[in-house]
């Protein structure tokens, strides 16, 4: 049983604002790593069903695509799929960056720009799946 | 000095001069390992997947443009710069996927000691190498 945090044999001589900082954020690290396993577990078959895809449209022309994609379980598959992907791959280009840019500006710029392109990219993805699936 | 860990890392180095320390794992001394090397491939894997779904985006919206568009992209995707680039996406995908899963086994507990994590390490990299070969058998032979 470790003591509770009152009673700590060492007895710091700090603040609780002076222990507090640099202990680590404190805001929502938890709904990012669950999102993140979320997104990954949904992937699993998601991606295997991309690649499956891509066999059965190997060659293929714009004709063969709208047959495709005018399939309901394909549109919807591959709704699923930019969703899913997109938002697992901005959670992790978030940690690359919040782990490689140090400066605070820098760092929210970065973090800006690339949830700008994720969210135009992903947009653009979905937007001509449903174009193909109409 | 950005961060107030920093305040904990000052030293002096033999001349005595007050330097900053550096963090660890301090990369130009840190014997490259499988688990760090397996590690990087993954993040490594994930940014250029991210790269390749901005590609399946265009893709899609070639298809979704016009039939001209959409040939012009499927000339690309076959043309021999187009098939390299798809099969090392092909392999980054696999392996982040192989790996995802270790990852995943891990987040539930499993795995974690040292014999256990180079034995899945090395079934991920044989697991990914394969898949990408069959892949692409499949697609260049079979199809």
């Amino acid at each position: 049983m470790s003591a509770p945090r009152g009673d700590q044999a060492v007895k710091i001589m700090r603040s609780s604002l002076g222990q507090a900082r640099g202990m680590g954020s404190a805001k929502s690290g938890l709904g990012h790593w669950r999102a993140q396993r979320l997104t990954a577990m949904a992937l699993l078959p998601l991606s295997l069903y991309f690649v499956l895809s891509v066999f059965l449209l190997e060659g293929a022309d714009q004709a063969a695509m709208l047959r495709y994609m005018a399939e309901p379980w394909n549109g919807v598959l591959f709704i699923a799929l930019i969703l899913a992907l997109f938002y697992h791959l901005q959670l992790g280009l978030q940690v690359v960056i919040e782990d490689y840019i140090h400066s605070e500006g820098k760092r929210l710029a970065s973090l800006f720009a690339m949830r700008a392109g994720v969210a135009l990219f992903g947009l653009l993805g979905l937007l001509s799946v449903l174009k193909l699936t109409f | 000095m950005q961060d107030v860990r920093e305040a904990l890392m000052q030293g002096r180095n033999s001349t005595g001069k007050l330097v900053q320390r550096p963090l660890s794992p301090h990369l130009q001394v840190y014997k490259p390992q499988i688990s760090s090397t397996l590690s990087i491939f993954h993040r490594i894997s994930g940014v250029a997947l991210a790269g390749g779904a901005v590609l399946l985006s265009l893709w899609l919206t070639a298809a979704a443009t016009s039939p001209h568009a959409f040939a012009l992209a499927q000339s690309l995707v076959d043309s021999i710069v187009g098939m390299l680039v798809l099969i090392g996406f092909t392999l980054a995908l696999f392996y982040h996927f192989c790996n995802g899963i270790r990852h995943l086994l891990w987040d539930v507990g499993y795995g974690f000691d040292l014999p256990t994590m180079h034995r899945t390490g090395a079934i991920v990299l044989a697991a990914s190498a394969g898949l990408t070969i069959v892949v692409w058998i499949i697609g260049l032979v079979v199809l």
